[in-house]
Formats: C-alpha cells, sequence, structure tokens
C-alpha cells in the first residue's frame, strides 16, 4: 500500500463550494472534499440533533433525509449533497409548539429510553412510512434494522412507528 | 473517522468521468454511492488522491428489458433493483438479493455497479450476477468492451476494470419459471454474508454460486456439474466445498465455512425447486 501518512492538508484538498438546502433554509459553504456530511451539519451548520454513533454506517444515529430518503450521514461527503435537499431532526416539526406524528408517536409510546439513537429512529422511521405507509410489525422490525438502540428499546420504538402509520397498537 | 485528503472532481457525464481517470490514473478512483469506497477512505485502507464523483449520472441509473436479457445501468441503486418491477417479472433474483444488502440507509446510496467494481467476495450482488452469467459493460479510452461475469472478479477486491474504465451496465439473463433462492448466513442484521449460497435452476440456466468462500465470489461448479448430470439437491450440495478458498476471520474457521457452504446450498437448492 502507498504510503500517504506524510500528505497533508494543502497539497491536496482544495476546497469546494456547495450549496444545500436543509431543512428548508438554504446554505452555501466551502467545504474540505473530505469533509463528512454528519460534520457539516453538526459543526458547520450547527445542527447538533443528528448524532454520531459508531461512525461506521452501522448504527444509524446519523441518519437524516436526503431528497427523503434515509441516508446515514457519516458515510456521505458534504460534496455528495451539492445542490440536494436535506431534512434533520430539527426541520420535521411543522413549527415550534406542534410535533411531527412520528415525534408524536415515539412520545406517546415511549418509543425512547437513553434518546441517543432516537433522531435517527425517527428519520429512518419516517423514510420507512413514506416507502411503505401501513407496514407489518415485521416490515417494521427489518426496515430499523439499519438502527441500533443500545439500550435495547426495540419493543417501544416498534410501537411507535406502528402507531405513527395509524395502526392500532397494544398498549 | 476521516479520510486523508484527496481532491474532488465531479463527473458531468461519462465522457468527462473517463477524462478525469485518464488525467489522474492509478491515484483516481470512481465514487457513485460510497458505500464501500468511503468507509474504507474513513479507515485509510483506502488513500485515493482524486475522487471522481459519478453519483449524478443519472442517465446510468435505469432498469430496462432488451433482447431477451434485462440491463442495468451501472449507477442503479440497491433500492431501486428491490422495488423493481421489470426485475421482479424477470429476474426475480437479482431484486431478492438487493433486499438483504446492508439496510434500507445503505440501499438508498449503494449502487450495482459499485458493488460489482468493489469485487468484495463478502457482498451479495456480485455473486448473484455471477449465479446468473451476467454480462458487465465497461467504457474506457478506446471505447466500450463487455466482460462476462466469470472473467470480472480476478482477486481479493480486485476486477478485470482497467484503471481508465468505467463500468457503465450489466446485464443479466432473463429468467422466467427459473427456480431461485439466496441464503445469507449472517448473526446481525445488515453485517455482511458469513457465507452466503444463490441458486437460480430452470429451463436453460443452473446457476449456483457462493459468497465469501474465496478471494473473489465464487461459481459452485462442482454444484453445477452434479446438478447437471441428474443429482439431487442434497448430493449437489454436499460437493459445494470443492474449489473453494474459505477465509479464517473471526466469525468462522474454514471448515466451518465448507460446513456452511453445503448446508446453506442444500437450502438454496431446496428452495430453488431441485429435489
Amino acid at each position: 500500500m502507498t504510503v500517504v501518512l506524510g500528505r497533508t492538508r494543502g497539497e491536496r484538498g482544495d476546497s469546494v463550494e456547495i450549496t444545500v438546502t436543509v431543512n428548508g433554509s438554504t446554505y452555501t459553504r466551502d467545504v474540505e472534499p473530505r469533509r463528512l456530511l454528519v460534520h457539516f451539519i453538526r459543526e458547520d451548520l450547527g445542527l447538533t440533533g443528528t448524532n454520531i454513533g459508531c461512525d461506521t454506517s452501522s448504527c444509524g444515529a446519523c441518519t437524516v433525509l436526503m431528497n427523503g430518503e434515509s441516508v446515514k450521514s457519516c458515510t456521505m461527503l458534504a460534496v455528495q449533497v451539492n445542490g440536494e435537499e436535506l431534512t434533520t431532526i430539527e426541520g420535521l416539526a411543522p413549527g415550534p409548539d406542534e410535533l411531527h406524528p412520528m415525534q408524536r408517536a415515539f412520545q406517546e409510546q415511549h418509543g425512547l429510553q437513553c434518546g441517543y439513537c432516537t433522531p435517527g429512529m425517527v428519520m429512518a422511521s419516517v423514510s420507512l412510512l413514506a416507502e411503505n405507509p401501513k407496514p407489518t410489525e415485521a416490515e417494521v422490525r427489518e426496515g430499523l434494522e439499519g438502527n441500533l438502540c443500545r439500550c435495547t428499546g426495540y419493543h417501544n420504538i416498534v410501537k411507535s412507528v406502528l402507531a405513527a402509520s395509524g395502526q392500532n397498537v397494544d398498549s | 473517522m476521516i479520510p486523508v485528503a484527496f481532491d474532488y472532481q465531479r463527473a458531468g457525464s461519462v465522457e468527462e468521468a473517463l477524462s478525469l481517470l485518464a488525467e489522474h490514473g492509478d491515484d483516481a478512483k470512481l465514487m457513485a454511492g460510497g458505500h464501500s469506497l468511503l468507509p474504507m477512505m474513513k479507515l485509510r485502507l483506502a488513500v485515493p488522491g482524486v475522487i471522481v464523483d459519478v453519483g449524478r449520472l443519472s442517465d446510468l441509473s435505469y432498469i430496462r428489458e432488451s433482447n431477451g436479457h434485462v440491463a442495468i445501468g451501472a449507477l442503479t441503486t440497491h433500492r431501486q433493483l428491490e422495488t423493481s418491477e421489470v426485475l421482479r417479472a424477470e429476474c426475480p433474483v437479482l431484486a431478492d438479493v438487493a433486499h438483504v444488502v446492508g439496510d434500507p440507509q445503505v440501499r438508498h446510496r449503494g449502487t450495482l455497479g459499485g458493488s460489482l467494481a468493489h469485487s468484495d467476495p463478502a457482498s451479495d450482488l456480485p455473486a448473484a450476477v455471477l449465479a446468473l452469467g451476467g454480462t458487465l459493460v465497461a467504457r474506457g479510452p478506446n471505447g466500450t468492451r463487455e466482460i462476462s461475469a466469470g472473467d470480472f472478479f480476478t482477486g481479493y477486491f480486485e476486477s478485470a476494470l482497467a484503471p481508465d474504465e468505467m463500468l457503465t451496465e450489466i446485464r443479466v439473463p432473463k429468467t422466467p419459471g427459473a427456480g431461485y433462492n439466496y441464503q445469507k448466513f449472517n448473526r446481525r442484521a445488515q453485517d455482511w454474508a458469513i457465507v452466503g449460497a444463490i441458486a437460480v435452476v430452470g429451463e436453460g440456466i443452473s446457476g449456483v454460486s457462493l459468497v465469501n468462500m474465496g478471494s473473489t465470489p465464487l461459481r459452485a461448479t462442482a454444484v453445477e456439474e452434479a446438478l447437471a448430470s441428474g443429482a439431487s439437491a442434497a448430493d449437489a450440495a454436499a460437493v459445494a466445498a470443492e474449489g473453494t478458498d474459505a477465509p479464517a476471520d473471526l466469525n468462522a474457521s474454514p471448515a466451518y465455512r465448507e460446513h456452511l457452504a453445503r448446508v446453506l446450498t442444500r437450502r438454496a437448492l431446496e428452495a430453488a425447486g431441485v429435489s
């Protein structure tokens, strides 16, 4: 393998200007090509609702929506979203005093314990229902396979998604 | 984890991507969805000097019927494969296999061409295209060439693509009425297969392939030959480990992988309708 540890910033990776719409607001920023999307969202835009969990595209804590589809922002470069539309957990609720139906369902069904996985879980669940509006319980479990809850609180998370889809759940 | 710094070029066309590859040679890597390459860059196992982003070449995102086969653009995502009505009707095994790649977020970003070019022996889709006897279409400075799936995977994360070539289309045969099944064995959801076995058996096709049983996805030729001479599913599957070179890692020893290959092949053959 080529030894490149000596390669430093400045020799490679001139910044690139990107324009991206996040939660309805358009931002133009210069970013290093290697800037990960999750760092762009959290540090450059200050939207810290999106968490970093495993940083290896396993846990789903960093899930955001790109053009309505769930993606793991730790495994994307900021330059890859140039010109695209993102939604993060901050952009889900219709107003400051109102929750998105998925957020409300997580609250009502106790779909969180420590809360660390919750932003990613909620975003993945919104994407899941957009693709499959009335999933079975098994489909919810399979549809959330990309999101880990370290409290292992899956049961109520699944109930939350079923409730948000308008289906009855045992209370 | 942050990749080593690299230069970034976004290609607006296949021609532009090829010219960037020609300019930067071995130092450049194509990135489509980035879901194989970027994790390796974050671990600094891959350190390309130039990333050529081909992720917006939407004219390479298609699934269409054509002269007895299904033609799939290299930029087609796993999500598009698993939800494709054309594939469900004409080559359903590929849709089924795409459905078990990674997780929904990965399938929204990962592409068929990217997965094949990455040539990971533990990946699902390369073995599926191999079992189907598919054809890969590559474009380079000297034009277009077709590579059969059997010749494409040349080594561990190595393919027959030249550094200045780009995979543009994948062709798989229509498999009307064929039985098919993919047995993917892993311990956790979203993991790579510890071992996988894919069977597509019907009129004009008898393809069996193995995932993670060597340095490339492997065609289970001993099993296919046994089936051709009339062996039962159990007898054919008994030779599934022949010609393999199973790796050892923390999930499994080679001997355990060989056992899994035989068991999974039998299950895949039986589910595909071989008695």
